[in-house]
């Protein structure tokens, strides 16, 4: 399979940078618009969701064209369906190639999960079965995608509650053959893991041993709420609705040791905090990547 | 070994029915099925839906109450779930749904005050575009300004209605006790648009909605005067060109060709 093109010379979309630093940013809310024009904090960098600018116009166009002209942005779809057995619609892949380019993000990623079917969209992040029929989909997905795009894209390793029980592969084996065969970088979710670990009762260590640490390229931090399951195990809910968790953070220092400074992002998007809470949380994470041994490593630089 | 297509149908239909058994081989740790793992997926689809709209439609949200309308909502993701990965267009046809059930019957406006959110919504998202110089229609023979074909804010939409649905939009978005509304009295016609930044409700005096239904549809100035007058007596032309072009509405004008006889 062909290497993924090379991003497109960087057009003067303003003065900030076109590439994501090895810094911590965090997902931009309507709520914080105002905030962060007016006061100008001290962020890496800014991300939004795809889908929330597939409007034509209006007030959310205005103030990330204003945002983006200050700071580097990452763009984060939630709606392609990678891992669908149907083909991707085609008009929603046009609309994130076009936000691609009027944007110029320095990192475009979306995630191992599928989440349209029969025509409808569920607006969730589903899961799939890891075989050699879904690995086949979500590769020949990602071409596609690295195709309508002109670049390289991050795929998120995904929060899950139930495995399916004809999985041959182990998740993380399956996310390194995807990078290794699409030529796509990762985005490891660390939340993710831990929630995904508690669920399938996987060791965290281990998952992230068997990662594939060297296509990482940006990092998510995020919230959960404990649940649990029918006969009562316990059960971790993705619900990006609250500060980081303690064991979040120390396996995020874990990982951070482990590759040196990574793009970081806070994700909280229910129960939108005031702003310098969200802050606070960004920083607690610059302080993570600065005690990093090998700050700005550039196998790990942003790409693009 | 089950097809993967097969298999993300069982998924979905179960998603979308909660009467649906989960589909099968969705396994838990311990090798088993849980239904309760399903359930959050379940529940995720669900409640995020259901709060989607509920972002859109503040007032109406208001005006059942917050069990009343989450019911409604759910009634309606399991009759139109999106088609679409762009939930920002998520709940068009939320009016027409209210309009036809019958346990809501007894609230005729509402339908009136949800297409008011519905085009609020619209009017917000919707493309930008330069409003036209007054300038440049005052350079127009007068005896051709009626020939006159004019461009509106692509953001604008009217909600008629013979309720006064925009007063009761009014208050039930604003953050105060809601007020009673005296209903069989007033028919109103809403104008929403977003020439600029903010979005921009007002009502319409009579004659305003046919004025503005006329000339969206192409028809000249003259035409849309005529069809204004013949809607409502009072109709004042010069005052809505005037409100029209002070706020921004008018985008574009050319002048229609006069059809010679015999053609």
């Amino acid at each position: 399979m062909a290497p993924p093109l090379s991003p497109s010379p960087a057009r003067a979309v303003g003065p900030a940078a076109r590439a994501v630093p090895a810094r911590a940013g965090v997902g931009l809310k309507a709520p914080h618009y105002r905030t962060i024009l007016q006061t100008r904090p001290d962020i890496g960098f800014f991300e939004v969701h795809a889908e929330n600018y597939m409007g034509a116009g209006g007030p959310p166009h205005r103030y990330l064209t204003e945002i983006r002209s200050r700071y580097p942005l990452s763009l984060h779809g939630v709606g392609l369906s990678i891992g669908a057995d149907g083909p991707l619609d085609r008009t929603h892949l046009r609309r994130l190639a076009a936000l691609n380019e009027r944007y110029e993000p320095g990192l475009v990623s979306e995630h191992l999960a599928w989440s349209s079917h029969g025509g409808i969209f569920f607006n969730d992040l589903l899961p799939l079965p890891y075989t050699q029929r879904t690995l086949q989909r979500v590769c020949a997905h990602i071409a596609q995608v690295h195709d309508a795009l002109g670049r390289q894209i991050l795929l998120e390793n995904p929060s899950t509650y139930l495995a399916f029980e004809e999985s041959t592969y182990e998740e993380t084996d399956f996310i390194a053959e995807v990078a290794r065969r699409s030529g796509c970088g990762v985005l490891l979710d660390v939340n993710n893991v831990y929630v995904a670990c508690t669920n399938q009762g996987w060791d965290p260590l281990r998952y992230l041993q068997r990662f594939p640490l060297a296509q990482v390229r940006q990092i998510h931090l995020a919230g959960h709420a404990p649940d649990q399951d029918g006969r009562g195990a316990p059960l971790l809910i993705d619900t990006h609705d609250r500060p980081v968790s303690a064991l979040v953070w120390d396996l995020y220092a874990h990982v951070i040791a482990t590759l040196g400074a990574v793009p970081t992002l806070i994700e909280w998007d229910q129960h939108l905090p005031e702003w310098p809470t969200l802050q606070a949380e960004a920083r607690r994470a610059e302080t993570v990547l600065a005690a990093s041994p090998c700050q700005e490593a550039p196998r790990h630089a942003a790409v693009g | 070994m089950r097809p993967w297509a097969e298999r993300q149908g069982q998924f979905a239909a179960a998603l979308c029915n909660v009467e649906h058994p989960m589909p099968p081989g969705c396994i838990a740790p311990d090798g088993l099925p849980d239904a309760t793992r399903f359930a959050v997926y379940r529940n995720n689809v669900i409640s995020s839906l259901i709060e989607c709209l509920q972002a859109s439609y503040p007032a109406i949200e208001r005006l059942l109450g917050a069990t009343c309308f989450r019911e409604v909502a759910f009634r309606f993701v399991a009759e139109a779930p999106p088609r679409s990965a762009v939930m920002l267009e998520y709940g068009a046809g939320f009016a027409e749904f209210l309009a036809q059930l019958e346990p809501l019957a007894a609230l005729p406006y509402l339908a009136d005050v949800a297409r008011i959110e519905r085009a609020w919504l619209e009017a917000y998202h919707a493309a930008e575009a330069t409003a036209l110089d007054p300038a440049a229609l005052a350079a127009v023979p007068e005896h051709r300004s009626g020939d006159l074909c004019l461009t509106l804010h692509p953001s604008m939409r009217i909600v008629q209605s013979a309720f006064p649905a925009l007063t009761i939009w009014q208050l039930n978005i604003a953050a105060t006790a809601p007020i009673a509304v005296d209903l069989p009295t007033v028919a109103q016609d809403t104008l929403i648009a977003r020439p600029d930044a903010e979005v921009e409700v007002r009502a319409l005096p009579p004659g305003g909605a046919a004025f503005l239904n006329a000339l969206g549809a192409g028809e000249t100035l003259a035409e849309s005067a005529a069809l204004a007058g013949a809607a409502a007596a009072e109709f004042n032309l010069t005052d809505q060109l005037t409100a029209l072009l002070g706020s921004g509405l008018i985008t574009a004008g050319r002048l229609k060709r006069r059809r010679t006889r015999g053609h």
